[in-house]
């Protein structure tokens, strides 16, 4: 793995999620420790055990999850740990203030000292955690998915800001997905898939479409035969849908869109594009801000989420081990996990194991879920065996629709064709099925209909011919 | 002439509420030392039941009052420091930790109490002095509250500013607190946050423990079983009651030992039912705790142990 | 060392874990008895013929049980979600109040029937007051510990308020403050004549495996499991987390204000203003102790009931204050809570699960 930053010059790390780019820069700022190789800084080999010697050797990192503390002020947050003191311990507050508005002079980034963080709109905070690096003297400056989080005009300012430092000398290191910011803002574009470097060139001698070539790469032959669809009528249906994030940030921006039975619609876009809360507001865990959502007709955007699956959804959450599954639980027990109190297996209070088992057992052959005995613990399964039962779970349910969130993260070759021939089967045989993914090649390979998510927004919808690996990738990367 | 009988019962009223604040808010320093970096503290009423006693076993062998301050303030630490082993090395869950200093507590002084002080024929060592600031004490009112007074209540009240001052205004408090907030953020600038929070938390220990002493060596000069009576967990009412700072503290267990007092005065009218008073420090806290106020002002990471990552 | 070869199944290990923790308190103990100049054996045998072997000494042992067992099965079903409960102490104040109520007030009633309305109204008592701080956590995410805890003390007031002083509940006759004394028909029959022992037994023998039923066996107790081990794929599946957790506390606290009605009903068949001396935080330690398994409650509160029997004998007889258990409780539940200790000393193998695993519910504020 090679990389050459160099000095007074914006530095794009381009790559999809899990292509490596935030652990390599982990590594020069000493949060992961590198199997092998070196790092070098102005030409000399060093070694980064942790954070603080990167940065006495000049490396700032901002990180995509500030850490910011927000009863503080921005002064100090940015003196934390390297305190301006008077005589006698104390912190020297108006020291600290004007160190942090000379800063703030020198390099364009309007703060105010004495302002909390809790209370700053997140471009503001992001200027603090910039500041918080070159208050340590960091030269380079390593900024992991700056702009995930800004609005159009903070990505602006961020971008002229980045200009200055690299004008005063800096090196930045700027880690991201989105082409056109790249293209915009970098001096040198660095490629990353899938733990190498792909390659490094200049905006000046590429363009979007050959970089998304780059990003996503050539097609895997992981394809599932499958017969046209033929899609009836619409099952789930949702309506300018708009959905807040954990920071009552707007996620999902006006969605619409509609999932007939008898079709798979396939969700592509870059991990942190709105999918999560749009997955978890469709299945009632996350209140709807807006818009509607439509299962089989009836409106279920209220709805709570026992409402929603027994109404017909069946729910594969992104993360099994948070939220599919349970993992003490046995293999039968987590295959009951919303059904558990209903007939039959349950008769009033009292469950209804021998039910439960002849269930579990169906399921287990059906779905060939590798398990000694159905009571094990779901935990001691394999992980393409635990996503499995999942799966199981909800088909085994019977729904109308499918929404699927990530299903095949993590698994090995086999599950990931076990699952995906199952989800075809069942979308022959009827079901709606609204498939999230991250992983392009399972959408290209699963999906009659494509969405692109990009910043909260459905950019497009391909059917037929016009599903093209490329197009989408620029789709995804907000280009085009 | 009625203004004046008067105004004696409102002094002496205030002097006892004075006193009576005392421990309280002792302990509640302590909680809030704690507690801003980011520890639960339950174990109060444990650390002052100690200090209560071993301030008093000390002042009694050693005929020293002051050298029973100082063990129950050591004393203080030493069971905090437990406290502290236990919920930040090891990661036991800090309200199972606290509950288990109470007990322990209890068991401890029970038991060298039997032995020590029970059947012991000692005469005590007395309470401590009362000291008069000169002219100041003729002031009316204020001069019998705040200018003549026992050591621990000057002690507290010097401690409320030094506190005040050291959370709010020092390097060591800026970094306490942004370990109760967001401990991988201060791990991340370079603080040891097991550092900081095994400071603090023996911090409390001590304070809590002058708290203790309090009883046995400035109110009643004697030991008896269970003589901080609740007063600790009354102590954290009094912290979160008073938004986790010292002055907050401090005027939380004024209203809530006044509320003693004053109950304790019109005992003797029958309308008046006391004990709706006494529970007044509870429910409060209660309300604190499942309104809004509760939950946005405690510091963010109280109570989830931290691993470095 | 051979005994390390004895301890290797992992079965055994389990079970190891307890039984050397109690064995740990005992030695602790007896290093702090020995600190203070007195004789553990002379100590500990006293303990154990206070407990034991003096005349009426073990029906006595098993009343000092009984509230241990209902108060362990509270704690233990809060620990299965998660939640904490130390308000057993108030509760079970709660219950005792309701019950003495029920049982001096109601007249004419047959025995069966007011003994079984007097508990209930015990259980209504404790799952009032536990309902509350379920309700409070539910809707606001406030934590538990400091609401049970704040409204143990209210329930102190409230019960001094009630019965002393001439209170509404007092009974104004007699000179010492207390409740007037129950109905006949209250009274819990006595099963062995000449002893205290009361019916309150086969109670707590039905309380244990009703609650394993309903753990084990009910829908119910799949949800409170449940959303203990993982309450956000409990929601994920549909369950309502908030509604588990009120039910729980209700549950919880309702156990535990059956044993302050078994306790007035059975024993004292009155109820004096200050009442339990603590039953309720060594609950805790029992939950504990039995690792939330409602069987292993029945070893757990024998053992502290057989300790708090043995203590009082203990402190007549010796210098040692029976205050001596506490120590062993405090160092039991510490090797229990901090299994590392006790591994490390005997070189067990990794038992995985950690005996509690205290709910994080999304947005939960800390004290």
């Amino acid at each position: 793995m090679d990389l050459a930053i160099e000095w007074g010059q914006v530095h794009a790390l381009l790559g999809e999620n899990g292509a490596g780019k935030t652990t390599l820069m982990n590594v020069a700022y000493g949060l992961v420790r590198p199997d092998s190789g070196t790092i070098l800084v102005d030409g000399n080999p060093v070694v980064i055990h942790g954070p603080q010697d990167a940065i006495r050797l000049g490396i700032g990192m901002v990180h995509q999850h500030f850490m910011l503390i927000p009863p503080l002020t921005v002064a100090e947050n940015v003196i934390l740990g390297h305190e301006t003191v008077t005589a006698g311990g104390f912190v020297d507050q108006r020291a600290a203030e004007q160190e942090v508005r000379d800063l703030s002079q020198r390099y364009g980034l309007e703060v105010d000292p004495r302002a909390r963080i809790e209370g700053l709109p997140v471009g503001i905070q992001q200027r603090v955690e910039i500041l918080k690096s070159l208050y340590r003297g960091a030269r380079i400056l390593i900024l992991d998915e700056p702009t995930a989080v800004l609005t159009p005009q903070e990505v602006i300012g961020l971008f002229g800001i980045l200009r200055n430092l690299a004008g005063e000398g800096s090196a930045i290191v700027f880690i991201t997905h989105k082409l056109g910011e790249v293209m915009e803002v970098a001096d040198t574009i660095t490629v990353m898939r899938r733990g190498k470097v792909e390659a490094t060139t200049r905006p000046s001698e590429t363009n979007p479409a050959g970089l998304a070539r780059l990003m996503v790469g050539r097609p895997v032959l992981l394809r599932v035969d499958k017969a046209p669809a033929r899609p009836q009528r619409p099952v789930l249906e949702l309506e300018r849908l708009v959905v807040h994030d954990d920071r009552h940030r707007v996620a999902v921006d006006g969605v619409a869109l509609s999932v007939h039975a008898g079709e798979i619609v396939g969700i592509a876009g870059v991990e942190g594009n709105g999918q999560n809360e749009l997955a978890e507001a469709i299945a009632g865990l996350r209140p709807d801000r807006g818009g509607r959502v439509l299962l089989d007709g009836q409106d279920v955007t209220r709805a709570t989420t026992r409402h929603v699956l027994h109404g017909g959804l069946g729910f594969i959450p992104a993360d099994r081990h948070r939220m599919g599954l349970v993992l003490e639980h046995s293999v039968s027990d987590n295959l009951v996990l919303s059904t558990f109190d209903r007939a039959p297996f349950a008769q009033w209070i009292i469950r209804r194991f021998e039910a439960v088992l002849e269930y579990a057992q169906r399921l287990i052959k059906q779905f060939d879920i590798r398990a000694e005995s159905p009571s094990q613990p779901a935990g001691s399964l394999s992980g393409g065996n635990q996503q499995k039962v999942v799966a199981a779970r909800e088909l085994g349910r019977q729904p109308r629709a499918l929404l699927a969130s990530q299903p095949t993260r993590g698994l090995d070759v086999g599950s990931i064709e076990f699952i995906h021939r199952q989800i075809v089967d069942q979308r022959d045989a009827g079901l709606a099925v609204l498939l999230i993914s991250s992983e392009l090649d399972e959408i290209l390979s699963l999906a009659d209909r494509v969405a692109v998510m990009y910043r909260g927004r459905i950019v497009a919808i391909l059917e037929g011919d016009a599903i093209d690996r490329d197009r989408i990738g620029l789709l995804m990367a907000g280009a085009a | 002439m009625i203004a004046a009988l008067q105004s004696l019962h409102l002094t002496e009223l205030g002097y006892l509420t004075l006193l009576a604040a005392t421990p309280l808010t002792l302990a509640a320093l302590g909680g809030v030392l704690c507690e801003r970096s980011g520890v639960v503290n339950i174990a109060l009423e444990g650390i002052m039941l100690t200090g209560a006693f071993v301030g008093y076993a000390a002042a009694l062998a050693t005929h020293n009052l002051w050298l029973g301050v100082l063990a129950a303030m050591l004393a203080g630490m030493a069971i905090a420091a437990l406290h502290a082993a236990l919920s930040i090395s090891l990661l036991v869950d800090q309200i199972v930790s606290g509950t288990v200093i109470n007990i322990l507590a209890v068991g401890i002084t029970g038991v060298y109490y039997r032995t020590y002080i029970q059947e012991g024929t000692a005469v005590g060592p007395g309470i401590l002095p009362t000291w008069h600031i000169p002219l100041l004490d003729r002031l009316p009112f204020l001069g019998q509250i705040f200018f003549q007074g026992q050591a621990i209540t000057w002690a507290m009240l010097l401690l409320i500013v030094v506190v005040h001052v050291v959370l709010f205004h020092s390097v060591w408090g800026l970094r306490t607190r942004a370990c109760g907030e967001h401990p991988l953020a201060a791990d991340t600038v370079g603080i040891n946050v097991y550092l900081v929070r095994y400071v603090n938390v023996i911090a409390s220990g001590a304070l809590a423990g002058l708290g203790g002493a309090y009883f046995s060596l400035q109110e009643i000069g004697n030991f008896l079983p269970n003589i901080t009576g609740g007063r600790g967990f009354i102590a954290l009412a009094a912290m979160i009651f008073g938004r986790w700072t010292p002055v907050g503290s401090f005027l939380a267990s004024l209203l809530f030992a006044g509320a003693d007092a004053v109950g304790a005065r019109i005992q003797g009218f029958h309308n008046i039912p006391y004990q709706f008073l006494g529970m007044l420090p509870y429910v409060l806290t209660i309300v604190v705790v499942a309104g809004a106020m509760g939950r946005s002002i405690a510091p963010a990471a109280v109570g989830r142990p931290y691993k470095k990552q | 060392m051979t005994w390390r070869r004895l301890f290797r199944p992992a079965a055994v290990a389990l079970a190891a874990q307890p039984v050397l923790s109690i064995v740990c308190g005992f030695l602790v103990a007896g290093l702090a008895v020995l600190a203070s100049g007195a004789d553990p054996v002379q100590a500990f045998s006293a303990l154990f013929q206070g407990a034991f072997t003096n005349p009426r000494a073990f029906t006595e042992t098993i009343i000092a049980t009984l509230p241990y067992i209902f108060l362990g099965l509270a704690v233990a079903l809060g620990f299965k979600a998660g939640l904490f409960n130390i308000g057993a102490e108030g509760q079970f104040y709660l219950g005792a109040v309701f019950g003495v109520f029920i049982g001096y007030s109601v007249h004419g009633l047959p025995g069966i029937v007011h003994v079984a309305l007097a508990l209930l109204a015990g259980m209504l008592g404790g799952f009032l007051w536990a309902a509350i701080p379920g309700i409070i956590k539910a809707r606001t995410g406030a934590h538990e510990v400091i609401i049970t805890i704040m409204l143990n003390y209210v329930a102190f007031q409230l019960t001094d308020f009630l019965i002393n002083n001439r209170g509404p509940l007092a009974d104004k006759t007699s000179s010492a403050p207390r409740t007037p004394f129950i109905q006949h028909a209250a009274q819990l029959p006595i099963l062995i004549p000449g002893t205290r022992l009361h019916a309150g037994l086969f109670l707590a023998l039905i309380a244990i495996p009703v609650v394993w039923f309903l753990l084990s066996r009910t829908t119910v107790g799949f949800q409170i499991r449940t959303v203990g081990l993982n309450p956000t794929a409990a929601r994920a599946a549909g369950i309502s987390v908030g509604w588990t957790l009120v039910i729980t506390m209700g549950i919880s606290g309702a156990l535990a204000g059956l044993a302050g009605a078994d306790e007035v009903l059975g024993v004292s068949h009155f109820m004096p203003p200050a009442f339990s001396t603590g039953y309720g935080f060594d609950s805790i330690a029992v939950a504990l102790l039995a690792k939330s398994n409602p069987w292993a409650i029945l070893p757990a509160a024998f053992l502290f009931g057989a300790m708090r029997n043995g203590a009082t004998f203990m402190q007549l007889q010796t210098q040692v204050s029976a205050d001596l258990i506490s120590i062993v409780q405090a160092t039991v539940i510490i090797f229990i809570a901090a299994p590392a200790i006790i591994r490390w000393i005997f070189r067990l193998r990794h038992t995985p699960a950690a005996p509690v695993q205290l709910a994080k519910p999304d947005g939960a504020a800390p004290i």
